[in-house]
């Protein structure tokens, strides 16, 4: 395939990699000094102040302001993510962004666990924009597997090292006779001393390296593994919290933005007249189309700045523009959808073969077909898109946002200024306000680097709850084939599935009009079952609006379908579901795809460490239906539903409790077990579950976008709807104990869930849902 | 230019008399513990209290705002009508580790708030009719109605 090579070799390396193939820098721990973060510490800086650092880091950065001799707090660093001050606190660096799923306990909770550090004394800093933490995208479910967990404890570790020299410095005795523990390194002899005594003296030492670091075992965590209570909880109880939308900046002007409705559109003219007659308006300036692809670029519109946000939305809202539409203005979703629908019962481009589907889907009888289709989503976090940009006088950049990808920000707002040095750039991640990948594509603060060079002063974009809707990265509107057929001894012979939604690719070129093998790696050519013959395909699908990944991104649609039809090749059989999943899935191996005609990524992770294990994906099938009591006596016109999937490397069942009656739905109770292998805190990936399943509850029976004339139809939560407290079922979840590797938290939850609501629908009522949402066909 | 008392401080503030009150309170008083959602009632990200009730602020134009008074989630712990109800949420919204990314909490923290003003021992109904209009992307309702009867045990 020739435009997906060129679009893995350029385009989608440097970009959408970055979401499922994050950076895998090696990391060495050495002694060259990083100064610089101390900036991002927000502390002065002592004058013993000696640093650690990870590869890559060679832009040495002198540019901090200059020390203070007398400070009568010193804080030294010990690497780039570890700091001890003179008061005995630690702070710890959460490299990634915190929006909703725990990073900023989670991952300080990891290093302080290697580092014995007390973790009332652990203060958490965010980290800006920088190279130096390594892959700081937070999206692909990345923070935590992979080697990102193995660096963090190296990062507690070497410091802890580092200190335990400087207590045998301090003492004059062998470092073998010192021990870090409790925040204080401890002398055979009995004598010690805490961390913030020794704090300036282990700067000085010499970072060990990696490999001679001796890691816990599992049996001497401390923090690692335990729901330590998130460290924003204060913070977010007394409204104190800083989301991208609250920044406040001396002499801030803020800035709303009328968005050309068509993507790929244009302004053709307009009159501010009236916009600039609006009190607090101080002006009006337009955004030009930039041509395709859209990747990360601002859309075409103008942008109204003023004194407030109400004066800004309002001038906007007076302002008078013709658009020129372009092509896309020809874009109705349920059209295209038919068109999928018609294109997946065709032959499309393989992207995995095992045995010969056409002489088993010939040669045997029972059969079962279906279509499924999805509608397009939006990301609709609570807090919509915001950036704030300053260009300040000495040619430095400060930016404040709510991004998921704060390197690829700081160096798209470089671009975007004409600078040379990315690194002038600082960008300040606040809290994120949910995110779901949307905040990972950094439109916005290009926007707002854009006003404020033009306008001359620091400028907040805020996106509207309208904007956030219709103007986004959607999730693909999808349509999926099944066929499968049954020999005469009743198992799955032979296995046909098609699948067709515009690609993630088009954003960075918009020839890209299929699927693309990382899109179909996710939830589709790895499935799991023992199946002679197979045969996955996918089929034509151009974009017309900006594509953009979406919590678990293409397992929403390909675990909706997967789970869907196992159910109905379940019921076909005459088969009790639970067992006919264990059945499909088939004997205890590692499932081998490498002789299968197929390209698959595995979430970047090496197949060997993280291999497709059949036996995980049983164990979880039995320990959600247990958990839900499955098989259990229901009142007439009730049902369980099951499905079960595995993404980003973790495993996932769902179970929807289901009523139905005078075609009414109510989901009465919902079950998840989880195996993400070795977990960093419980509570938080049982939050992420429970967050799961309600994002799921949306998809499967509320949520829509819908597109006319290349304008999403939705504006806001009264038509694009997500479930309130009145809806939300009961939830029960079970993040099953596990010495593995850790596998990803945020996303995987998410797949099974709607397939489990609507195999449910079907067990309670016999109706089958293959088009989501559910409201449309039944109440809601 | 107008009055507005926000929890018990008088602040005077040149706005359009249209303009709605939470921007008042974010853009013109910066106090931004109260959050932008919708812009339209439909999400409760901004509810703030006038005169004891919840309010969307985004809905409420301040020229009605004024001459009462206005309690956000940065003063309501030192409103005396509602302090213990306040405390006790807040504590509750802890121990249960309610929020997920946090946003939306603010608005769920204030709606729970008015809720148990007036009951004292709310049902799993009463909760549905008081908090529906609040939503959380994140999906933690089944942990706001758990810390909504522990702060009512409290």
């Amino acid at each position: 395939m020739k435009l997906d090579q060129y679009i893995v070799d350029t385009l989608y390396k440097k970009e959408v990699q970055a979401h499922l193939n994050p950076e895998r820098n090696v990391t060495v721990i050495s002694n060259v000094s990083r100064r610089s973060f101390l900036k991002g510490l927000g502390v002065t800086s002592g004058s013993l102040v000696i640093g650690g650092s990870l590869a890559g880091c060679s832009q040495e950065q002198t540019s901090e302001t200059a020390v203070v001799a007398d400070a009568p707090l010193t804080t030294s660093e010990l690497n780039v993510f570890v700091s001890v001050s003179s008061d005995n606190s630690v702070s710890i660096i959460c490299a990634r962004s915190e929006m909703g799923q725990g990073v900023r306990t989670s991952l300080p909770q990891i290093v302080a666990d290697e580092l014995e550090a007390d973790w009332a004394l652990v203060k958490v800093v965010q980290g800006i924009g920088d190279n130096a933490y390594g892959n700081q995208n937070t999206d692909g479910s990345t923070s935590v597997r992979g080697k990102a967990f193995t660096i963090l404890r190296q990062m507690g570790a070497s410091a802890k090292v580092m200190l335990e020299q400087a207590a045998a410095q301090v003492w004059q005795v062998p470092v073998a006779e010192c021990k870090a523990e409790n925040h204080q390194v401890v002398h055979t002899s009995g004598k010690s001393l805490s961390y913030g005594e020794l704090a300036s003296v282990a700067a000085g030492m010499t970072a060990p390296a990696p490999e001679s670091l001796k890691l816990k075992d599992k049996s001497q965590f401390k923090y690692i593994g335990k729901g330590i209570t998130s460290v924003d909880l204060p913070d977010v109880v007394n409204g104190t919290t800083e989301f991208g939308q609250d920044v406040q900046v001396p002499d801030m002007l803020i800035a709303s933005i009328e968005r050309c409705p068509v993507i790929g559109g244009s302004v053709k003219s307009f009159d501010a007249t009236k916009a600039k007659q609006v009190k607090g308006v101080v002006d009006v300036i337009q955004i030009d189309n930039q041509p395709l692809p859209v990747m990360f670029h601002p859309l075409a519109g103008v942008a109204v700045i003023a004194t407030n946000t109400y004066a800004a939305n309002k001038g906007r809202a007076a302002l008078e523009i013709e658009w020129e539409l372009g092509p896309n203005a020809e874009h109705n979703s349920d059209t295209y959808l038919q068109e999928r629908i018609e294109l997946v019962k065709q032959p499309g481009t393989s992207h995995r073969k095992l045995g010969d589907v056409a002489k088993s889907l010939t040669d045997n009888a029972k059969q079962v077909e279906a279509v499924y289709t999805v509608p397009y989503h939006c990301h609709a976090s609570m807090e919509p898109p915001a950036a704030t940009t300053r260009i300040n006088a000495d040619g430095t950049v400060d930016v404040w946002a709510c991004t998921q990808t704060p390197q690829r920000a700081r160096d798209l707002v470089a671009a975007e200024l004409g600078m040379s040095d990315a690194s002038k750039v600082t960008v300040n991640v606040t809290l994120l306000g949910g995110a779901f990948g949307r905040k990972g594509k950094p439109d916005f603060v290009v926007e707002s680097a854009r006003l404020a060079k033009a306008v001359g002063k620091p400028v907040k974009v805020v996106w509207t709850r309208e904007d956030d809707i219709k103007m986004g990265y959607f999730h693909s509107i999808s349509a999926q084939y099944y066929n499968a057929a049954f020999d005469d001894n009743g198992k799955v012979d032979g296995l046909l599935a098609r699948t067709s939604f515009p690609s993630i690719g088009s954003t960075f070129n918009p020839a890209a009009d299929e699927p693309l093998t990382f899109e179909t790696g996710l939830g589709f050519v790895d499935m799991p079952f023992e199946v002679p013959n197979i045969s996955l395909e996918a089929a034509k699908a151009p974009a017309h609006l900006r594509m953009g990944w979406v919590r678990s991104v293409s397992n929403i649609h390909h675990g909706f379908a997967v789970g869907s039809f196992v159910d109905e090749l379940a019921h076909a059989a005459q088969a009790d579901p639970r067992q006919f999943w264990l059945d499909l899935v088939g004997s205890d191996r590692m499932v081998d795809l490498s002789l299968q005609e197929t390209e698959y990524g595995n979430y970047s992770e090496d197949i060997s460490q993280y291999p497709i294990d059949t036996k995980r994906f049983k164990n979880v099938v039995n320990e959600v239906c247990d958990l839900a009591g499955w098989g259990k006596e229901l009142p007439e016109g009730e049902g369980l539903g099951l499905a079960v999937h595995r993404s980003f490397v973790s495993y996932v069942g769902a179970v929807a409790h289901v009523k139905v009656e005078d075609n009414k739905v109510t989901v009465k109770k919902m079950y998840a077990a989880g195996d993400f292998g070795s977990i960093v805190n419980i509570d938080r990936v049982e939050a992420q579950l429970e967050g799961a399943l309600i994002f799921g509850l949306n998809i499967a029976l509320y949520s829509k976008m819908s597109v006319k004339d290349g304008v999403i139809e939705q504006s806001n939560f009264h038509d694009y709807e997500l479930a309130r407290m009145n809806q939300a079922p009961e939830l029960v979840v079970k993040s099953i104990p596990s010495d593995a590797v850790p596998g990803g938290v945020g996303e995987p939850g998410l797949p099974p869930v709607m397939a489990s609501i609507t195999n449910a629908i079907f067990a309670a009522s016999g109706k089958r849902i293959r088009d989501l949402p559910v409201k449309g066909q039944m109440d809601v | 230019m107008l009055t507005l008392k926000i929890n018990n401080m008088e602040h005077q503030v040149d706005v359009d008399p249209d303009t709605p009150l939470l921007w008042v309170i974010r853009d013109v008083v910066q106090m931004t513990g109260t959050k932008f959602g919708c812009g339209k009632g439909l999400c409760g990200a901004c509810t703030v209290h006038y005169n004891g009730s919840p309010v969307r602020s985004c809905s409420f134009p301040v020229s009605a705002a004024a001459g009462g008074e206005i309690t956000t989630i940065e003063g309501v712990e030192d409103n005396l009508v509602i302090a213990p109800s306040a405390k006790a949420v807040k504590a509750a919204w802890i121990s249960e580790n309610v929020p997920q990314c946090g946003y939306c909490q603010s608005g769920q923290i204030m709606s729970a708030i008015a809720l148990l003003k007036d009951n004292k021992n709310p049902s799993d109904s009463d909760i549905d009719n008081a908090m529906s209009g609040n939503i959380c992307r994140c999906g933690t309702y089944q942990r706001i109605r758990k810390a909504i009867k522990t702060a009512a045990q409290a």
